[in-house]
């Protein structure tokens, strides 16, 4: 009955294939002309000269030490904010899911993370001026109940620490959407026969929790790490552009070639791609672990 | 000798009771089904014995010693659960091995037993494999061995089977009987499964709206029901309404014909209306002979299943199912039909009132 | 065996409060604007910049056509390789996922050099080719996002029992698409709208390269310039992007329930 009218949709035969493939040629147009296209001329970009010739010049230019400070303040930063993100987020999510609280806790706490993990950029950057600031509302509190100068101490919004606590606001829930289902994955009764066989709650955590979530943990945190890497607003608007870190040196490249070699600066974002893949292929190669446990 | 004693066992959340005031004596060696739909409470009490859910009131105790209060690993009980729980970042050896670890046993004893374990489920080769490797049948045999390998008193099953396919169901509890008759090992078995029940216990426990309806063995609770709810629940039954006439001597008018019951009629009024049941393989068409109740009726449908024809007869007011073997030689009643219905005075069960 | 909820407790205690206190310190701080008593001077004065109105209504005409072009790119796409080329579905959402990989500020980057006016295809050349491309960059963005909501959506339903139904009635693909498909995922195409809508409103560093007179870019002039306007800026940014989760939350619900 439906073979006649099927055979519309679904041209049988090789010369059918083409046919089929039209369907998705739309997306991969835009793929290639605003994805993939950029990129590439970038990659090239970093192995070419100015006139076009190939060299790795480039390449060799990113040691140079404002270079490598730039990038090794931009891991450390993200590094501090993944682990910590990471840490806080899975105790976070940990509590909500496992930890026996009133039903109501979790879906509030899955809403304010779709929140506060899109809350990000320029608006952030002034929710922690205002918080953090030196005429932030804790700052003042500090100092009003408790007589604590938090300036006196060297604090200072815009720096390694100050970043590292904003980036935190969005990083901790983050953490929380990606991992909650991980946690759900973790079977009441895997804990129940552990306990029933003798093991304790540690020993439960340390022989079966943990190796279970271990590939979530690890690629969730590298996520996160790839999601501060690329950060530029928060810390643009926090910082102008005081901090050192590589995302804000590209923004200034590519405002006005404050490095004087267009070519360095694709060497530079280049090497942000590299970072970023990096870490996000690890993530993705670790789920592909974490999954399959639970098929 | 009573092995597990549960005395007035109750469990509530909050205002609603899963529980009511639930006696066991379990002897040492035995199997035992808690048999109900769900939500009976079967699968409650099962983890109030393994410690996993605490009781409202009420004691448990395994081997003269009282459990209540003590957390699952002390009380010696060894559970399989029905979705295997198997720890899957560790392969089949160390699963069954895991119990052993953490009771530090040695690393000979605990090799050696681990392979015990893998004959015991004749799964021999699958030490090194991992849980998702392994087909449901065989996880579940792995769970099994897991729960026996510490050697437990007592060992609890929670629908262990109802993951399954029915051919593999049907095979593994024929092994798991096997296995449980081999070890001596006193085992709870929850299942909603009548026919599981049936056919692995010593004895059922039928459960319903978390009470024990009926305690017997397999034989006592699908021919002589106590309640509607076991008669309806284990197995086919025809229930209908009887009038009671002389309740000295058993004797009922069932749509106006006098029939006369073994079951006893002593606390009922004359006139009184009672549930009756009859099996339908216990109902057999012909005519009269001895002391056999007969009641005429009319042949309203005719169902071939196979094995067993099921025919349905109207009597005066109510119908009723029988259930004739299928023998080619022997031609069956046609629709329209006028038959004699006759049965025994044990066949004709006069049923507790439902609480 | 009653567990103690001492630690969750605190855990959600503490995390409340991280993400209360800069909130509510923002509220205070955009309300210190008179000296001397709280007031919603700024907001007054935010909500009657000209600048501010401009720029909002940019970026909200901006979101849309982003999701516009969004939906109509993604969800054809995701139909079609679950209903023909499933053997492309990880090589799709390998690209779907790039965008999470490459930072946007490279991908920003990229579009300055390649569609610059010395190339092949301006854009950059006239203001409404650079409205488009600065959609297309947002479309990308979105990517990730509006793949996996509207793939979700797809796999919840029959994807080809409900083709062939139509088909064998004799619609054509167009009706297929809008008048099945669509709405049989309506709730999914929401949820990826809202937030792409959250992503796009108060988005800085596409906009701010491509140098468009963007929300996101006017919050950062904003902040360089003024005390108290960009804590009131920051609270409505914030309102927004939690009307686009409720609204998500709204509609998630809503499905739910109905497949109940």
């Amino acid at each position: 009955m439906s073979e006649p009218t099927t055979a519309r949709l679904h041209p049988a035969g090789p010369t059918g294939l083409p046919w089929a493939w039209i369907g998705v040629a739309p997306f991969f147009l835009f793929a290639l002309l605003f994805l993939i296209l950029p990129t590439a001329f970038l990659v090239v970009g970093a192995f070419q000269t100015a006139d076009g010739a190939f060299t790795l010049q480039n390449l060799r230019d990113l040691g140079h030490p404002s270079i490598v400070a730039a990038y090794w303040i931009s891991i450390q930063i993200s590094a501090a904010s993944a682990l910590g993100g990471a840490v806080i987020g899975a105790f976070l999510a940990y509590a909500a899911v496992g930890g026996g609280l009133p039903a109501w806790i979790r879906p509030t706490l899955m809403t304010f993370s779709g929140v506060a993990s899109n809350f990000a950029g320029v608006p952030l950057a002034f929710a922690f001026l205002a918080t953090l600031g030196r005429t932030g509302l804790v700052t003042w509190a500090l100092a009003t109940w408790f007589g604590f100068n938090l300036y006196s101490t060297g604090f200072n919004l815009l720096s390694f620490l100050g970043l590292t606590l904003t980036y935190l606001y969005f990083q901790i829930p983050l953490m929380v959407l990606i991992l909650t289902p991980a946690l759900d994955g973790l079977k009441k009764e895997w804990r129940e026969a552990a306990s029933i066989l003798g093991a304790s709650t540690f020993q439960y955590w340390r022989r079966i929790g943990l190796p279970v979530l271990w590939p979530s943990l690890m690629g969730s945190t590298l996520l996160l790490f790839a999601n501060s890497f690329g950060a530029v607003a928060t810390a643009y608007a926090l910082t102008g552009s005081s901090l050192n870190i590589v995302t804000i040196l590209l923004y200034a490249q590519i405002r006005g070639d404050v490095l004087h070699n267009q070519n360095l600066g694709y060497a530079l974002a280049l090497g942000m791609i590299l970072i970023t893949g990096v870490s996000n292929i690890a993530y993705i190669w670790l789920r592909g672990r974490a999954e399959r446990w639970s098929r | 000798m009573t092995f597990i004693d549960i005395r007035g066992l109750k469990k509530s959340f909050g205002p609603t009771t899963v529980v009511h005031d639930f006696d066991l004596s379990v002897e040492r060696g035995e199997f035992i089904s808690f048999l109900g739909p769900s939500g009976c409470g079967k699968t409650t009490i099962l983890r109030m014995i393994a410690g996993f859910e605490s009781a409202t009131a009420g004691s448990i105790a395994i081997a003269g010693k009282e459990v209540a209060h003590l957390p699952p690993a002390k009380r010696d009980v060894g559970m399989v659960f029905q979705s295997y729980a198997l720890f899957p970042n560790m392969t089949v050896a160390d699963n069954i091995a895991f119990g052993l670890r953490v009771a530090k046993r040695s690393a000979d004893e605990i090799r050696t037993r681990v392979r015990q374990m893998l004959d015991l489920i004749k799964l021999p080769h699958l030490g090194e494999r991992y849980p998702y490797q392994l087909s449901g049948g065989q996880q579940q045999r792995v769970a099994l061995a897991r729960a026996i390998a510490v050697k437990p008193q007592v060992l609890l099953l929670d629908e262990p089977l109802s993951a399954l396919d029915a051919k593999i169901r049907v095979s593994l509890r024929e092994e798991i009987r096997a296995l449980q008759k081999e070890l001596g090992i006193t085992t709870i078995f929850v299942t909603h499964d009548q026919e599981e029940a049936l056919s692995m216990s010593d004895r059922i426990v039928v459960l319903s709206e978390g009470r024990a309806e009926q305690i017997g063995t397999p034989f006592e609770v699908y021919n002589y029901p106590r309640t509607r709810f076991v008669a309806s629940f284990v197995g086919t039954l025809n229930l209908l309404a009887a009038e009671v006439v002389e309740p000295a001597a058993g004797r009922l008018a069932l749509d106006g014909r006098t029939v006369s019951t073994a079951s006893s009629l002593a606390v009922r009024g004359t006139g009184e209306t009672v549930t009756v049941a009859m099996r339908p393989e216990a109902l057999s068409l012909g005519a009269a002979a001895g002391d056999r109740n007969a009641i005429p009726g009319t042949v309203e449908d005719v169902a071939f299943l196979g094995a067993v024809v099921r025919i349905r007869v109207r009597l005066d007011a109510q119908t009723v199912s029988l259930d004739a073997f299928n023998q080619p030689s022997v031609s069956l009643p046609k629709k329209g039909d006028a038959v004699t219905l006759t049965f025994t005075r044990e066949d004709l069960l006069v049923l507790e009132e439902d609480r | 065996m009653k567990k103690s909820t001492f630690g969750p407790w605190l855990a959600v205690v503490l995390g409340a409060a991280y993400f209360l206190i800069p909130l509510i310190a923002t509220v205070e701080f955009s309300m210190r604007m008179k000296r001397g008593e709280y007031s919603f001077e700024a907001y007054r004065v935010v909500l009657g910049d000209p600048r501010f109105q401009a720029s909002f209504s940019y970026s909200v005409a901006l979101a849309l056509a982003t999701i516009v072009i969004g939906v109509l790119l993604v969800v054809p796409t995701a139909y079609w390789v679950q209903l023909r080329l499933p053997k492309l579905r990880p090589v799709v959402e390998f690209i779907t996922l790039l965008p999470l990989v490459i930072p946007a500020i490279v991908i920003v980057f990229g579009y300055l050099r390649i569609y610059n006016s010395e190339s092949w295809l301006p854009l950059t050349d006239s203001a409404r080719g650079t409205d488009l491309l600065l959609a297309f960059g947002y479309v990308t963005l979105a990517l990730p996002y509006m793949y996996r909501s509207v793939d979700t959506g797809l796999r919840a339903i029959d994807v080809r029992t409900l083709t062939e139904a139509a088909e064998s009635l004799g619609a054509g693909w167009a009706t297929i698409l809008f008048k099945v498909i669509f709405p049989n995922i309506r709730s999914a195409i929401l949820s990826g709208s809202f937030l792409t809508f959250a992503i796009v409103i108060g988005e800085f560093t596409f906009a701010a390269l491509l140098d468009r007179p963007a929300f996101g870019p006017y919050l950062q002039l904003v902040g360089a310039n003024r005390a108290y306007e960009p804590a009131a800026l920051a609270i409505i940014a914030f309102v927004v992007t939690w009307a686009c989760m409720g609204l998500i939350q709204v509609f998630g619900a809503a499905r739910g329930t109905a497949q109940k």
